[in-house]
């Protein structure tokens, strides 16, 4: 007679109760622990040193920034319930307003981009203001079409610099800034919008999104939080746009590409939404992918696109979904 | 000495309010004082829960006007009025369905008018105010129900999550929207005691029901509202004996022996 066996699954025993309480008898579960966040930071620090050339230290600094517009629509899609297609809109205000700090006035770099991102962030939530009232898709399109408009009304008025943009921005002293400021930068915004959500005040965003009616109930204006949630995640996407343009020394209508929209809407989904580091992993695989892919030529696409496919269709959860689940159970065969 | 001087809690005047065509609440005044548990019954779509929207402001009346404690808040936000100490629970429960049950009341503790009220906790201790509340409403504080996702509860405990909602607002009044209703004998049972033990603890309520056995129970006073219109205000004992109730619930020229 054939032996069937089957797999079981036991969780590990130090979680307690709900989420976020854990018991820790042992420096082996407290290692258990720190052991993924601990690979993450030390992965992403050496991340630059093992590259072979420049030109792939420049593509890991397209990383950090997807990386970084990723955890910004993971932040608002999931845990305020804000579906943003628009992070190109944030980018734009922030490569923009740093140029124009800085190549116009004369602003040295280190107060151009600081000033670019609580500006940007003042700028986008103020713009995204009328819109809070929308809910799902009427929000997500409207967001679309705020950095398509955006570029329309440069194109069209002639102002700043028109389509050939502004140039003549002062670049970062050397590629190891360039690196470490936005692999710093992503660990930051990362870790701290971690703790954000997981304190009281994440509770009352997640419950916008659940549910708002309820948190009005309770006497909460929503309007404000979801002016708190956007002002943070607009200030990380001017942050980036205010990177990238003084990273190519130059602010052109390309910041408002729609690229800047998508590649982090698949990164959540391909790295897993609702997790925040998940879509910052995704942002980390699917960009130098699509440089790979770049010899292929008009193939690229495609192969991009059947690859989005299979992650939608047998990875639904994403992967850090999934590495999660796998991660905190113990699975072996036994015998039926 | 004049009584009158304390005003109700809350007074309702002349509020009507259509959808399209149809006349949902026409024309409705009533008080309610301190401490008392005041009915709203009525067949279904008689204009109760819209009623109950107006005062909350989750809808804005064609006309009247809405006052608490002796002040208009006529127009005022749904979040402005439970900030004054309106609670209300919905009828249809949508709970933070990925949060633990006890989070969900964190989220109410968060509330600038809890914030007020001392006791409601700094940083971290809101976990543990949330679990003396829910155990106050009927969680078993050692079982794993406070810890559940609010999502996996069954329908009782939700109905005392949003009871739990309003306790963690400290609502001077309690605006419930059918909590007895999809709840079994048994589950009912508790729930009676645990409205009554408020109101002796100083709520004031408004029970929207279908259940009436047990809402005439812990109501003090009933009204009757039959197509937005007020056909009933009295005791809940004379309310059925009531011509006009009657003839709204079981149609005319029926006689039915309760």
């Amino acid at each position: 007679m054939a032996m069937t066996k089957r797999r079981e699954r036991l969780d590990r025993g130090i979680r307690v109760r709900t989420e976020g309480f854990y018991a820790l008898l042992s420096w082996r579960e407290i290692g258990y622990l720190v052991a993924p966040r601990a690979a993450l930071i030390i992965g992403l620090l050496i991340l630059p040193l093992i590259m072979p050339n420049v030109y792939w230290q420049r593509v890991v600094c397209l990383m950090g920034l997807f990386a970084l517009l990723a955890l910004c629509f993971d932040f608002l899609a999931e845990f305020v319930g804000l579906i943003c297609l628009g992070t190109a809109l944030f980018v734009g205000v922030g490569g923009y307003l740093s140029a124009i700090l800085n190549a116009w006035l004369g602003l040295p770099l280190l107060l151009t981009i600081p000033i670019a991102t609580v500006g940007g962030a003042i700028f986008c939530t103020l713009l995204l203001l009328p819109c809070f009232p929308l809910r799902g898709i009427y929000f997500a399109i409207m967001t679309l079409i705020y950095p398509m408009m955006a570029a329309r009304v440069i194109e069209a008025l002639g102002i700043l610099g028109s389509t050939n943009g502004i140039s003549g921005l002062s670049g970062f002293p050397n590629i190891w800034v360039e690196l470490y400021l936005i692999i710093g930068v992503g660990l930051v915004c990362l870790f701290g919008l971690r703790r954000l959500v997981g304190e009281d005040i994440g509770l009352v965003l997640r419950g916008v999104k659940d549910n708002d009616q309820a948190i009005k109930a309770s006497g909460m204006n929503i309007t404000h939080y979801k002016i708190l949630a956007t002002f943070i995640a607009s200030g990380i996407g001017s942050f980036v746009g205010s990177y990238l343009a003084h990273l190519y020394q130059w602010a052109g209508l390309s910041l408002f590409a729609l690229d800047f929209s998508i590649l982090p809407i698949s990164a959540s989904i391909v790295g897993g939404l609702g997790t925040l580091a998940g879509p910052m992993l995704g942002a980390f695989m699917l960009t130098p992918l699509s440089e790979l892919l770049r010899s292929l030529g008009g193939l690229r696409i495609a192969i991009y696109a059947i690859i989005l496919v299979f992650f939608i269709f047998f990875r639904t959860e994403g992967l850090l979904n999934y590495a999660q689940r796998k991660y905190h159970q113990f699975q072996h065969w036994v015998e039926v | 000495m004049n009584v009158e001087t304390i005003p109700p809690v809350i007074q309702v005047k002349n509020i009507s309010k259509s959808f399209g065509g149809i006349m949902a609440v026409m024309d409705l005044s009533f008080e309610l004082n301190k401490g008392e548990v005041l009915g709203i019954i009525g067949p279904n779509g008689s204009g109760k829960t819209t009623l109950l929207n107006c005062i909350t402001g989750f809808i804005k009346q064609d006309s009247g006007r809405v006052f608490f404690k002796g002040r208009d808040i006529t127009g005022y936000p749904p979040h402005k009025i439970a900030d004054m100490g309106i609670g209300r629970t919905f009828q249809i429960m949508r709970p933070f369905y990925t949060l633990p049950a006890y989070r969900n009341i964190v989220v109410s503790l968060f509330s600038p008018r809890a914030r007020r009220f001392a006791g409601a906790g700094k940083l971290g201790d809101r976990d543990a105010v949330a679990i003396d509340i829910l155990e106050d409403v009927g969680f078993e504080r050692d079982a794993y129900v406070p810890y559940k996702p609010a999502g996996a509860l069954p329908l009782g405990y939700l109905k005392r999550l949003e009871l739990a909602r309003c306790i963690a607002l400290r609502a001077d009044i309690m605006l419930c929207d059918e909590i007895f209703s999809g709840l079994s004998a048994a589950e009912i049972a508790t729930m009676v005691p645990l409205v009554e033990r408020l109101n002796m603890e100083g709520s004031t309520f408004i029970m929207i029901e279908h259940r009436l056995r047990e809402l005439f129970r812990v109501a003090n006073r009933v009204i009757v509202l039959n197509f937005g219109e007020k056909i009933f205000e009295g005791k809940p004992e004379e309310a059925l004996e009531d011509k006009t109730v009657r003839e709204a619930y079981f149609g005319k020229g029926k006689e039915v022996v309760l």
